[in-house]
């Protein structure tokens, strides 16, 4: 399977964080995390606010010490180090640009603070404005300037030390849809440009799936699943990684030999490693469901349910279908406008080879077969 | 028109009217209007206990307005950066909101049991008490709106703390830093009750010169004298709030 290889400890890491551990007060905001990154990698650290992705990333740059726990940047320990020493710069959520500065002065402010001489300041400062493609901007306050291109000089400031690595906390959520899309595949160009090894801490999955390499998904203060977007989407490997990446049906059942039991669906012949009559979690992408009109010859038994709703996103249309014993409505992806009406009667089938079964480690009570499912879109 | 409104006004600012229009007033007498006049004006610069007491006002209010506006930046970042709770503040800013009085007795009985001779120099440990409270509190309310990523930045940059205060901390505090120098400026300026209870007969500040003179009546001379204090005290006042909102820090 790609998922070990995609999570397996690199041969010669650039960062490797080893049993980190960090607690404020009561609450613990990392535990144990195990994570490594490879030179020029575009890594995302994903997860949901609290899960201790940020906390992750200021360990990094110097601003929080773990209590327990490595952090190795080329082999040499960078927990020693304050944060001035370190050889990693950041991008801020709130860009931190100094107000008093021009972008200039502020794209300039750490080659000075390393005593560069002034000559070779001024080159690379307009070497280092010219990639962010703001050049014309130089003497402006940051306050004359756009959301964008106060992120372009964030980034600017950040990148012209030529870091080892650079982190970036919530690169893109200062900014508008519009410019967000633009800036996601600005700063993949500008990461294959500059060489430089990225690590975005995002809540955001479908940021973090469309720029990074490889996804680091963070749950309660430790590295739930470690692989590549495609990997994480094809392959989640726990019912909290198939929830939080892309949409799923979950349905929640018992793991038997060679199949998973799902009570008032039937068994579903799906391989797995799980403990046989453990508590088990069917995954089916909403894009593996396929839906026909009852009674159509060649559907098979199947399952059958009542279109509650019908969402059209323009190239797809997502169909909401309430089944009997099923608590959720089981959501399907179909191409195109839906010719579906809501209170029609339609059978559903998966595709078994693409689904996946994880554990569920917090199995509801006792199912009591819900009447009237609530229209919930997984 | 709203007439209440122009009432209320007219009640905070006649009386300094009056004071305004009679400093041009031709006759010695207050109350009777001789016609225009600026003879006052160059009196009061001929006036020798008007002369020291403006002299030794304004060694006060400057040194005041130096002392202040540094130890109260300093006590602002300290607190800010090493206490949480309401009451270090509160005690912090509460000299600016005591009763004079209680100030100056409390300042004049510890000068005497330390045996502090009074003069200037107590003035102006006294003026600094109350006016680096101000400084705090302006300081104070320009940190809570300060982005605390700034000073990470920077540090994240390369710069070490000294060098983070001087080129990113201080800079951002300069504004809240210029109107607290202006404030202690002019509360110090005239400052009476604190001022007679902490300096020698023989140093009076202007506010205790004009009292002396106002014993034995008073002249038109004042009103200049009131006349221009109070358009210093404007301008100061005019710079202090344009810079922060002063009531936004109280």
């Amino acid at each position: 399977m790609t998922t070990e290889t995609a999570s397996a400890p690199l041969a010669a890491p650039l960062l490797d964080i080893r049993g980190v551990r960090h607690s404020y007060g009561d609450v613990v905001a990392l535990n144990d995390v195990n994570l490594s990154i490879a030179d020029n990698e575009f890594f995302a650290l994903l997860g949901p606010s609290g899960c201790g992705k940020t906390t992750l990333l200021r360990s990094i740059a110097g601003f929080e010490t773990p209590s327990e726990g490595d952090i190795l940047l080329d082999g040499t320990d960078l927990i020693a180090q304050p944060a001035h020493r370190r050889p990693v710069n950041m991008m801020f959520q709130s860009y931190a640009l100094f107000p008093h500065m021009s972008v200039e002065k502020n794209v300039a402010y750490g080659l000075e603070a390393e005593g560069v001489d002034r000559a070779e300041i001024r080159r690379r400062v307009g070497e280092t404005l010219e990639v962010v493609g703001l050049l014309e901007f130089a003497k402006r306050r940051p306050a004359k300037l756009s959301g964008g291109q106060r992120q372009r000089v964030a980034l600017a400031r950040a990148i012209i030390k030529r870091p080892r690595l650079l982190l970036l906390d919530e690169p893109l959520s200062a900014l508008d849809r519009k410019v967000r899309a633009e800036m996601q595949q600005e700063l993949k160009r500008m990461q294959h440009e500059v060489g430089m090894t990225f690590v975005v801490v995002t809540h955001d999955q479908e940021e973090a799936m469309s720029m990074a390499d490889r996804v680091a998904v963070l749950n309660r203060g430790a590295v739930e699943q470690l692989d590549t977007p495609v990997g994480l989407y094809s392959r989640p490997s726990s019912r909290f990684v198939a929830n939080f990446i892309g949409s799923a049906n979950l349905f929640d059942g018992v793991a038997v030999d060679g199949a998973v039991e799902i009570p008032g669906l039937g068994f579903f012949p799906v391989d797995h490693a799980l403990a046989v009559r453990s508590d088990a979690t069917l995954v089916v992408r909403p894009e593996d469901v396929r839906m026909t009109p009852v009674g159509d010859a060649g559907t098979g038994p199947g399952i059958v349910g009542t279109v509650v709703d019908t969402f059209f996103l323009g190239g797809s249309s997502t169909v909401s279908v309430a089944v009997p014993g099923i608590a959720r409505p089981v959501s399907c992806t179909v191409h195109a406008a839906t010719g579906a009406r809501r209170g029609e009667r339609v059978a559903l089938s998966f595709d078994l080879p693409r689904a996946v079964v994880v554990a569920n480690p917090t199995p509801e009570p006792a199912a009591t077969p819900a009447s009237s499912p609530s229209p919930v879109l997984v | 028109m709203n007439v209440p409104l122009w009432l209320t006004y007219a009640f905070l600012y006649l009386p300094i009217l009056v004071v305004v229009i009679m400093s041009f007033n031709a006759s010695k007498n207050l109350f009777i209007w001789k016609g225009f006049s600026l003879q006052w004006y160059p009196a009061v610069f001929a006036d020798d206990a008007v002369m020291v007491g403006l002299r030794n006002t304004l060694i006060v209010a400057t040194s005041v307005t130096v002392l202040a506006t540094i130890l109260g930046t300093l006590m602002a970042v300290g607190i800010h950066r090493y206490t949480r709770g309401g009451l270090v503040r509160a005690f912090a800013i509460a000299p600016a909101l005591l009763p004079d009085l209680l100030l100056a007795i409390g300042l004049l009985s510890l000068f005497s049991l330390l045996s502090v001779t009074l003069g200037l120099h107590t003035v102006i440990i006294a003026h600094t008490t109350f006016a680096m409270a101000f400084v705090t509190a302006i300081v104070l309310a320009r940190l809570a709106n300060l982005d605390p990523s700034l000073e990470e930045a920077s540090r994240d940059l390369g710069a070490g703390a000294v060098r983070t205060f001087m080129r990113v901390t201080l800079p951002q505090l300069a504004p809240g830093m210029v109107a607290g120098a202006l404030l202690s400026f002019t509360l110090s300026l005239d400052e009476f009750v604190i001022a007679f209870f902490t300096t020698a007969p023989t140093t009076p500040t202007l506010p205790i010169a004009i009292y002396s003179m106002v014993r034995f009546g008073v002249t038109p001379e004042i009103n200049a004298l009131a006349t221009m204090l109070l358009f210093v005290s404007i301008f100061a006042v005019i710079g202090a709030q344009r810079l922060t909102k002063v009531t936004d820090a109280l």
